[in-house]
């Protein structure tokens, strides 16, 4: 049995219990909370996300996580991994249905997939990702390694340099993003099979060398 | 490159998953939770589960029922069947399922989808329209009157993705349990005018019904029910026989058959007497996730 325990945050559009069932079948310790009380007592969080921006966004203020999410990552510097929407909430704002202010923890923009007659938008489906830099949760996936997404819109980075993965769809997408302890992606780990298990375990396991 | 989808439609009637034959027979297959974990294993792209007789049952969409179906369910889960209030979905999506199937709102009521897309985000939504071929034309079918819908199916089609659907699920009623394959034609037709994704389903027997599918039209995924339910493996196998000609299908499970051939009926041949002379035994690492 694993010690670390991770919080998965809950702020009412996100599919919080795909994300525990994976988490738990790697053997870790899940709670899914909104409260700062048992929030604090994790090792790592994730923000997962299914559901419009400004819904999630607006959910988040709602519920007073902002704060607590504040304190928990910047304060006390936990690791955390948004997925999809959970990632695009970290951007400086989104353009999903009129304009709208995320979190801004990496500057950058939420912007439409540009719709092209072979590249029909959602982007369904497993694609591959090209990893654009080393990162320890990547360290045993490679760029044939097929990732679930499922998305309209995707977060450009303002500094090229957050981005970790990218995916080919009529142009290049972000698929992931980093910028020290916190990172997201634009895939779904929960719903990619081993190699979404696999991104977790490593994800988490890389929380020795901030400790 | 983005692959082409193999998915797994799972009819459930009551607690029990089903075979559907024309939409109006039924054959018994067992517990929903264990095929899905078994699809899961042989490398599923995606599984949709439908509560065919939510309608006439009242059937109450349940947490636990969810949970359940969603426990070991590491690839996409879409629930349909009786989904009729966004509180049904908010619970669908709370409790382990990623999209929801939508198909009577499909022909009475599109602003629920519009309703949904605004909360969810429009790729929660897979709109499920049953079509059927009638004197050499089609026509849009409701399967709770068994009676064809006035609305023709482009305009159809056309209305539900303004609505804000994220992907269409055609299912050609017709071909429904009849294994002769896909309706080709109907699906290159609607996926040249489809903006969004498009699933196919309806008539698969053999991975050559897939190929075709696949090779013919724009369609994103090929959906089969019934097939997947007819042996051990069978999404490995088909995925297999897909593999060999076309690129955009994801073969990621630890096993594969790349040195089987396959029957008329989609069954695996032995390998021939050549290649088992010369196969070896090969240690193959357990994978560590």
């Amino acid at each position: 049995m694993n010690k670390l325990k991770i919080g998965i945050v809950d702020y009412g559009v996100g599919n919080t219990l795909s994300v525990a069932n994976a988490l738990q079948f790697l053997q870790y310790k899940v709670i899914i909370s909104n409260k700062q009380i048992q929030l604090n007592t994790c090792d790592v969080l994730i923000l997962p996300g299914v559901g419009a921006f400004q819904t999630a966004m607006e959910n988040l203020v709602k519920v007073g996580l902002e704060e607590v999410l504040l304190n928990e990552v910047f304060e006390r510097k936990k690791p955390i991994l948004g997925i999809c929407v959970g990632m695009q909430l970290m951007a400086t704002h989104s353009l999903e249905n009129g304009k709208h202010k995320g979190l801004n923890w990496i500057p950058g923009t939420v912007i439409p997939i540009e719709s092209k007659p072979a590249f029909p938008v959602p982007h369904v489906g497993w694609n591959t990702i090209d990893i654009k830099q080393a990162h320890e949760a990547f360290k045993r996936l490679n760029n044939d390694s097929h990732f679930y997404f499922d998305h309209s819109y995707y977060y450009q980075p303002i500094n090229p340099e957050h981005i970790i993965a990218t995916v080919e769809y009529g142009s290049s997408i972000t698929a992931a993003i980093q910028k020290n302890h916190i990172m997201g992606v634009q895939f779904h780990p929960e719903k990619s099979q081993v190699n979404g298990l696999k991104l977790f375990k490593d994800f988490i396991q890389q929380l020795k060398q901030y400790a | 490159m983005l692959k082409k989808r193999i998915i797994a439609t799972i009819p459930v009637i009551g607690n029990t998953a089903v075979q559907s034959i024309g939409f109006k027979k039924y054959l018994p297959l067992g517990k929903p939770d264990i095929a899905i974990e078994f699809l899961n294993q042989w490398g599923v792209d995606e599984i949709v589960v439908l509560q065919i007789d939510a309608r006439k049952h009242e059937h109450q969409i349940s947490a636990k029922q969810i949970q359940q179906l969603a426990s070991k369910c590491f690839v996409p889960l879409t629930y349909g069947g009786g989904v009729k209030t966004i509180d049904d979905v908010h619970l669908i999506i709370h409790n382990g399922a990623d999209k929801v199937s939508l198909n009577q709102p499909v022909l009475h009521q599109p602003e629920f989808i519009t309703e949904i897309a605004y909360q969810y985000g429009n790729q929660c939504i897979v709109a499920s329209i049953d079509i059927i071929k009638i004197d050499n034309s089609w026509k849009v079918f409701d399967y709770v009157t068994q009676k064809v819908h006035p609305i023709d199916f482009i305009p159809l089609i056309q209305q539900t993705i303004n609505a804000g659907a994220g992907e269409l699920l055609i299912n050609a009623v017709h071909k429904d349990g009849k294994y002769t394959g896909y309706d080709i034609e109907l699906m290159q037709k609607i996926s040249e005018l489809a903006t969004i994704p498009v699933l196919a389903a309806g008539g698969a027997k053999h991975p050559e019904h897939m190929l075709e599918l696949l090779k013919n039209t724009k369609v994103s995924a090929a959906v089969a029910g019934n097939y997947f339910h007819f042996y051990e493996h069978s999404v490995t196998i088909a995925k297999k026989h897909l593999s060999n000609t076309l690129n955009e299908i994801r073969t990621e499970t630890s096993f594969n058959y790349h040195l089987n051939q396959l029957d008329n009926d989609g069954r695996l041949l032995k390998k021939s007497d050549e290649i088992l002379e010369h196969l070896l035994y090969t240690k193959i690492e357990k994978e560590i996730i």
